[in-house]
């Protein structure tokens, strides 16, 4: 091994590595000098205005629930990262996964910490993006492109609800400041907005926690390198919507519709996801399963919704959090080490692999719930719970028995299994892992035995702040114990321990008939999410081949025609015409001149419709400009009169030099020269512009803009031509983006011509120029 | 391009006085009609009543800088003009004035980045138009 040759073991990886290992844990023992504090109840709030226009925050709300989220997420960080300089260190993009992990941990770290919404959702897509760049990390390999893709979309569209949710809350509560909102509840749940704020509250946490009938995205994200699967996807990120919910329960909880969402969807997760864990032989394939089924198990608690219900929740939390990132940092090493993690090949690993063995043993007896470790106590807990349930008792404690009786087999299946017996054939030869890398597991599985004996800690440095936070009431004594009593959750426990012995050693037999069972079941998920994604691609195809035709004709045809119904249902629907025109008196007032302007006009028009030479079309379409300049010129507009001049003359050379190109405008054989749908959009959009105008004509115009820069111009701006004033200083923002766009477009029309110019000619001519 | 000798003998004469007459709109602009808008489409009008009677290349040889460089100068005098402001603690875009010999009864000669933010707006226009222009007539 490396560091047996070298005198001195170092972590590898270089600086990224010792870097990614140090930030971690400097936050940790950052954050670790608030828990008294947060213990004894208080809530730390610090805030900076950041957009303070649209009331949008950076401020830190550091309450139990946030304070032992981040606690896990630096800790279990420090670890992951420690862990990585081994597993991923000689890995040529070792500094980019650096990258991604330490931009995911400060996403997430201020999503937990965040006390304003939309700081929480910024840093929430945060961690989407990076868990795609994470997930997609292997890029050469087709399936982890997929899996990164997949992830994204999905959480990244429960993301967009979760925005529409939040803007609704904000203004529903009045504040985007959680602080405020959570003290709001009973005005929020009043709210004839609630029910659609809680559906898109929990689109975003279902989809992010991999909730049932999104669950398929997590066990694909398992393509990751493994330190990953163990933060990401296990210990901190897909806890991010069960956070969420934890976050939001004092606002939007203990109503009928939060009940039964969150109980229904957490507990068909919880049952559905512990039958596939069976099912796997890829042992981080297993380890994937029952986080789906953890995840689970703390949407039905956070849903139940009492005071114990919370307790246990909060109490899971972080018994499943030590115990599976522990897991699978375990198969991390197993994979590392043997070069497979299929269950039916690992065997008799103990004796080569005895460390690796004692951390990964300390989790998995964790996981089944044997006493005295700390999964016992979360497991007897959440039992507990369930039974004092007033409603759905049977239903919510039926659940965590058939998950308790599947974790005690996946226990054995993940780590009894292959370190125990006799040794059996592996890709590589196996032998013990480099220490940064069996440490982590060790660590972890040692705080999982250490809580179990000694709970007080557990209570009122986490368990307890965390209960407060989420069930809302500061007064609740929170006690958690390793034993109490023979009651009926410790009876149900024993039942637990046999059933899920009898499930382990049957669970070969059982994951073949479950492995017929599933193959013959037609509705599946992965496969439908292709077919989504399929008819998304052929919707798309269809619309772009109908709108975007590639004939001008068609392009301006549905251009004028969408203009013209809209203009006339909007007519229509204000009851624009409302008003009594006088025509005759209309008419008398004007005079010679005006009638010989409107005939040039008209007659310019008419000629452009008639005629079949496209010169003549554009001249006349000119003479249509220069009448209306002539009508600005009589209304005293000279600014705008010399505008329309000039535009008009430089329209029509434009015009006129692309023309000399094309063909005569010859009436092709069967190409009929009478267009009765054109004709009916041409008069449509005329008729309709006209009303517009007669009918703005009718109503007072308001002159208070013309007032103020009429008294303003001189005395503000030192100058008479209010046109002028306008654009130069008074919207001098406006004319600049106007003015960058005429210099967007004129470079765009150079590129494209002289593109086609250069292609054409195949070399370019430099003496031209 | 157009062989006509009336024409050829005409734009020399115009073209001096289309420029010279966009400045004057450009700089009357603040108080009479006229601007940065207006004064650049003379301008330009100017330039493509050359190319129509001299050709593109002949024009473009006169012009000297390539017309998207005089356009992009234009933006950036712009920008610069409302970025100025900002030195003296105003927001974007706000005018300064520089008010030269002025008395009780009279403001002077005045100087502003107003003007300035016209003369790129002027520029913008001028060098926009003569780009598309120039490279429509040399692509037919």
């Amino acid at each position: 091994m490396a560091e047996a040759a070298g005198s001195v073991p170092r972590v590898a990886g270089g600086p990224a590595g010792w870097i990614s290992v140090l930030i971690p844990a400097a936050i940790f023992a950052y954050l670790v000098q608030f828990v008294p504090r947060v213990g004894s109840g208080e809530v730390i709030l610090w805030a900076y205005d950041w957009v303070p226009a649209l009331g949008i925050r950076l401020s830190i709300l550091l309450d139990g629930l946030s304070l032992t989220f981040a606690l896990l997420i630096s800790g279990i960080g420090a670890l992951v990262t420690l862990y990585s300089t081994r597993y991923l260190g000689n890995h040529p993009e070792y500094p980019r996964f650096v990258l991604y992990l330490l931009a995911f941990m400060a996403g997430m770290l201020g999503l937990v910490l965040a006390d304003n919404l939309i700081a929480l959702f910024v840093f929430w897509e945060i961690t989407t993006i990076s868990s795609y760049l994470l997930i997609g990390f292997n890029s050469d390999e087709e399936k982890s492109r997929r899996s990164a893709l997949q992830a994204l979309l999905l959480t990244g569209t429960g993301g967009l609800a979760l925005l529409a949710g939040m803007i609704m809350l904000g203004n529903v509560a009045g504040s985007f400041e959680l602080s405020v909102i959570l003290t709001q509840g009973d005005l929020i749940r009043a709210h004839p907005l609630y029910v659609p704020i809680v559906i898109l509250f929990l689109a975003g946490a279902f989809t992010k926690s991999a909730q049932f009938p999104f669950h398929f995205w997590l066990p694909n994200a398992m393509a990751a390198p493994t330190p990953v699967s163990a933060y990401l996807h296990s210990a901190t990120m897909v806890k991010a919507g069960v956070f969420l919910m934890a976050r939001m329960n004092p606002a939007l909880g203990s109503t009928d519709l939060w009940f039964w969402a969150l109980v229904i969807a957490g507990g068909f997760t919880t049952v559905f996801a512990s039958i596939l864990a069976i099912r796997q032989t890829d042992i981080k394939q297993v380890l994937a399963y029952t986080t789906l089924m953890a995840l689970g198990a703390l949407t039905l608690f956070i849903g139940a919704g009492t005071a114990d219900a919370i307790k246990a929740m909060m109490l899971f939390l972080v018994v499943h959090s030590l115990y599976k990132a522990a897991l699978f940092l375990m198969i991390g090493i197993v994979d590392h080490e043997t070069g497979t993690r299929e269950a039916p090949i690992l065997r008799g690993l103990g004796r080569k692999m005895p460390i690796t063995f004692l951390g990964g043993a300390l989790a998995a007896i964790s996981m089944a719930g044997i006493p005295p470790f700390f999964g016992f106590i979360g497991k007897e807990f959440l039992y507990k719970a369930g039974l004092e349930m007033e409603v759905a008792m049977i239903w919510i404690t039926g659940t965590i028995f058939a998950a308790s009786v599947l974790m005690f087999a996946a226990a054995g299946i993940a780590v009894l299994r292959p370190f125990t017996g006799p040794l059996a054939e592996t890709p590589k030869p196996p032998h013990e892992g480099p220490w940064p890398m069996w440490i982590c597991p060790l660590i972890l599985g040692v705080l999982s035995l250490g809580f179990g004996l000694f709970p007080d800690y557990a209570e009122t440095w986490l368990i307890a702040p965390g209960t407060w936070a989420v069930y809302g009431d500061y007064s609740y004594e929170v006690d958690i114990y390793l034993f109490e009593e023979v009651n009926a959750a410790f009876i149900l426990s024993l039942i637990t321990f046999a059933v899920g012995a009898f499930v382990y050693a049957f669970h070969r037999p059982l994951r073949d008939w479950l492995g017929r069972v599933f193959a013959a079941n037609p509705i599946k998920f992965d496969p439908g999410w292709d077919q989504v994604l399929d008819g998304l691609k052929a919707l798309a195809h269809w619309q772009t081949r109908h709108l975007q035709s590639g004939v001008l004709q068609r392009y301006l045809f549905t251009i004028f025609a969408t203009l013209g119904v809209l203009a006339a249902f909007t007519i229509w629907s204000r009851e624009a015409l409302a008003f009594q025109l006088d025509l005759a008196e209309e008419l008398d007032g004007l005079l010679f001149k005006h009638w010989a302007v409107l005939l040039f006009i008209t007659a310019g028009a008419l000629l452009t419709a008639l005629t079949s030479s496209r010169m003549t079309a554009i001249a006349s379409l000119g003479v249509v400009g220069i009448g209306v300049a002539l009508i600005f010129i009589m209304f005293s507009a000279p600014d705008v009169a010399i505008t329309q001049l000039l535009v008009e003359t430089l329209v029509v050379v434009l015009v006129a030099v692309a023309m000399l190109k094309l063909p005569h405008l010859e009436i092709r054989e069967g190409h009929r020269d009478w267009r009765p749908w054109h004709a009916a959009v041409s008069v449509l959009v005329g008729v309709v512009s006209t009303l517009i105008l007669i009918a703005v004509l009718q109503g007072d115009i308001d002159r208070r803009l013309t007032d103020y820069f009429e008294m303003a111009s001189w005395p503000e701006a030192y100058g008479r031509n209010i046109v002028n004033v306008i654009l130069v200083d008074f919207r001098a923002l406006d004319t600049f983006g106007e003015i960058a766009v005429v210099v967007i477009a004129a470079l765009a029309a150079y590129a494209l011509l002289r593109g086609t110019h250069y292609a054409r000619r195949k070399a370019p001519e430099e003496d031209e120029a | 391009m157009m062989n006509s000798l009336i024409l050829n003998a005409a734009t020399r004469l115009l073209v001096a006085l289309l420029l010279l007459f966009s400045i004057y709109m450009l700089l009357r602009g603040h108080n009479l009609p006229g601007g940065g808008f207006i004064g650049g489409l003379v301008g330009a009008t100017g330039f493509v009543l050359y190319a129509i009677a001299h050709g593109c290349g002949a024009t473009r040889a006169a012009l000297r800088v390539e017309p998207q460089a005089i356009a992009m100068v234009g933006l950036g005098i712009a920008l610069a003009a409302g970025v100025f402001a900002a030195f003296f603690g105003d927001a974007l875009f706000t005018g300064q004035w520089l008010f030269i010999g002025a008395t009780e009864e009279d403001y002077g000669l005045p100087l502003s980045s107003v003007l300035v933010f016209d003369i790129g707006v002027y520029l913008v226009v001028f060098g926009s138009i003569l780009t598309i222009v120039l490279a429509l007539e040399e692509e037919v």
